[in-house]
């Protein structure tokens, strides 16, 4: 990954700060809450959703088991379909093809969809030094962009703003970028989406090149699909002549008929709506009917090495519904910034430190950045079981072991002595000494592990009717901890 | 060597504990999910399009083809629409009683000149029941993406039942994937401040939704 987030303290110590911080820790409970209570009754509406489940679940998994297939039948039917294919190694050879086909269009402005793919390498900083201006164009980016900031959740990045700080962000920093907000905005969500839509309405009519990511990538047909809300989508991918997306390898399915699993799955998971408002799908270009010109910079950076490990590869089945982040304690609490990367939350634990490794502390410290309780893994569309990556990566943190990295295998040291331990114990000790954030999740459900139902009760029982629910560890992890020493005597 | 040889042969190297079994994807899924959620008539499944749209905030109206242009005529003018864009092969009867001038889409129009447009009525491809969900797919009478897209008023005419299915399952079935598909659920809308619901950030901020049959 790039380098946005050098610096970064480690889990611990930026979680603390996000603890103690009233405001941010009140927009975090309020959003997540409100999702996870419509999400459950979204899902419920679907009595065959465990089935689809499996099925999102198998359909990635064999994706991933033949990837080399589907990633060179992609390029074959993309390319017949008037698109042309880049391969990106790494962040950095990612943004030299993109800045290279912006500045051969000439333009020296691009309007963007939200993608974590293109944050994920750094895309605007890369192009913003080559003199190229890059407008997110998604109400919330906008918001983290004016304001000079990070996303903190996959979906709603800017969930840490209340309307007021919206409205200040607005005031002050519209006029800098464009079109200025209206005199006397007040902070009502309509008046302050009209001044969004008035501000970057101004950037699509006149927008040369565009720069997406995809949520899906059809092997079989060349087509791609952004799932979204506002519109804004719509606008980056249909108005300008020049269309550029940048789409990690992972997002790949085989055929046009898996899109009938997703499209069911990840808008309810994540907004909690039946559909989202706007899908597209575009296979190539189109005569007369949108970009001219289609690139897609398929991006590895860091996934192949997560593919190669056998336990940790399961994290790549990810579809970004944002489903775990809504349940987990830990995050809750925490926020999205405390993770250090684009990718925050359960799902971020897990997939950063197997995209850049884990020789940063942030990286070596977000392993511990959960409390294991399960819920994370009960939400998930995909059925990653995300505590069992994290238990897999923590060992390695802490006992060293083999892994694969830019493409060579290598064996990791034990991280003993060294700034990655020490930032894991000090995250261990950040999470045992906060009373809420682990005994709400793990401890209680320990405690009362006899009584657990094997079925929901009410409206949960379809869903469950045909799978178990997940076993309660036997042991909570702060007690194994606690025993262990942290792992170091070696059992669990 | 190129970065794509490097990235197949890290993919290749990445899984030499998985032994290929040649299947395709269809083969290797257990497909046991529903077609379709629960036993619907046809006039059923058309009243739960009309629930699902109202509640994305669609405005829903029913009518049959002597209705329509009355129909057309009178949302054109609630929106004091001046302008409406018409796709090319939009059945001209829809709109033989409006009043407002009326656009070709056309390839050569600006972003800028849709911009001053107040008004579009399309036809779809088909509409999703269980979702509320209208798609398009550019053909005639549908016009191109951006159409439906700039202006801030979109009337879309569903025919019904034959447009009506019922499932997400159902719609991929019956859509050509070389066609580009724009799906619309509701008018454009964000929940991105404190989540409260607001409509129409970039599309349009209304949406007519007119069962036609
Ligand atoms: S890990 Fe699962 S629940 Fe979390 S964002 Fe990814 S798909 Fe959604």
């Amino acid at each position: 990954m790039s380098g946005t987030f050098v610096g970064m303290p480690a889990f611990p110590e930026a979680a603390s700060r996000a603890v103690r911080d009233a405001t941010l820790r009140g927009n975090l409970r309020h959003a997540t809450h409100t999702i996870r209570a419509k999400r459950a009754q979204a899902v419920a509406e679907l009595s065959d959703w465990a089935a689809l489940r499996t099925a999102g679940m198998r359909i990635k998994e064999h994706t991933l088991r033949h990837l080399d297939r589907y990633l060179v039948q992609l390029e074959e039917s993309v390319t017949a379909a008037g698109g042309t294919v880049h391969w990106a190694l790494d962040a950095e050879e990612a943004n030299r093809i993109v800045t290279r086909l912006v500045q051969e269009t000439g333009e020296s402005e691009v309007v963007k969809v939200k993608s974590m793919a293109t944050q994920e390498i750094g895309l605007n900083e890369a192009l913003a030094a080559e003199g190229i201006r890059a407008y997110e164009t998604d109400l919330a980016e906008l918001i983290v962009q004016l304001g000079k900031d990070r996303p903190s959740h996959i979906l709603v990045p800017a969930i840490h703003r209340n309307r007021g700080e919206i409205r200040d962000i607005f005031r002050t920093e519209m006029g800098r970028w464009g079109r200025p907000a209206p005199e006397g905005l007040t902070d009502a969500p309509a008046e302050l989406a009209e001044a969004a839509r008035r501000h970057l309405r101004e950037k699509f009519l006149r927008a040369k090149v565009g720069i997406s990511g995809a949520n899906f990538m059809v092997a079989e047909t060349g087509t791609l699909v952004v799932v979204e809300s506002e519109g804004n989508g719509r606008m980056c991918l249909t108005l300008p002549q020049t269309l550029i997306s940048v789409v990690g390898i992972e997002k790949v399915v085989p055929a046009w008929r898996d899109l009938e699993v997703f499209l069911q799955t990840l808008p309810r998971s994540a907004t909690a709506e039946r559909m989202n408002p706007y899908t597209s799908m575009w296979t190539g270009t189109t005569d007369g009917d949108g970009p001219r010109t289609f690139h897609l910079v398929l991006l590895d950076n860091g996934r192949t090495d997560t593919l190669a490990d056998r336990v940790g590869r399961q994290a790549l089945r990810c579809i970004r519904c944002s489903a775990c982040l809504n349940v987990c304690p830990v995050y809750e609490r925490a926020g999205g910034h405390a993770y250090g990367s684009v990718y925050p939350g359960p799902i971020g634990a897990i997939l950063s430190p197997q995209l850049r490794g884990t020789a940063s502390a942030i990286d070596a410290s977000l392993p511990y950045a959960s409390s294991l309780c399960g819920a994370c893994y009960d939400v998930c569309p995909v059925a990653i079981d995300i505590p069992e990556v994290l238990v897999h990566l923590r060992e390695r943190v802490v006992e060293g072991g083999p892994a694969v990295r830019e493409g060579n295998r290598v064996v990791l040291k034990p991280a003993k002595g060294h700034a990655a331990e020490r930032a894991a114990m000090r995250a261990a000790r950040w999470a045992f000494t906060r009373p809420g954030a682990l005994r709400a999740g793990q401890r209680l459900a320990s405690g009362t592990r006899r009584l657990h139902p094997r079925t929901l009760p009410g409206p949960g029982r379809a869903w469950s009717g045909t799978r178990d629910l997940p076993a309660v560890p036997v042991e909570p992890f702060r007690d194994w901890w606690q025993r262990t020493h942290g792992g170091k005597e070696g059992t669990g | 060597m190129s970065s794509r040889e490097r990235i197949l042969g890290r993919v290749r190297r990445a899984l030499t504990d998985v032994v290929p079994d040649g299947r395709t994807s269809t083969e290797a899924v257990p497909r046991n999910y529903l077609r379709a959620h629960g036993e619907r008539s046809t006039e059923q499944t058309v009243q739960l399009l009309a629930e699902n749209l109202t509640d994305y905030r669609a405005i829903v109206h029913r009518c049959d083809a002597e209705q329509l242009p009355d129909l057309v005529m009178r949302l054109l003018a609630e929106h004091g629409t001046q302008e409406v864009l018409v796709p090319s092969g939009l059945p001209p009867a829809w709109l033989s009683a409006a009043d407002p001038v009326r656009l070709a889409d056309r390839a050569t129009s600006t972003a800028h000149e849709l911009d001053r447009v107040d008004s579009v009525v399309t036809g779809c491809t088909l509409a999703i029941a269980e979702t509320g969900t209208l798609v398009l797919d550019g053909s005639p009478g549908q016009g191109r993406r951006r159409i439906s897209l700039i202006p801030d008023h979109h009337i879309c005419v569903v025919r019904v039942p034959d447009q009506v299915v019922a499932s997400v399952p159902q719609a991929l079935e019956r859509l050509d994937p070389a066609r580009p598909s724009t799906w619309i659920s509701g008018p454009s809308a964000t929940s991105d401040i404190e989540l409260n619901r607001v409509e129409g950030v970039h599309g349009p901020r209304k949406l007519d939704v007119v069962l036609l049959g």
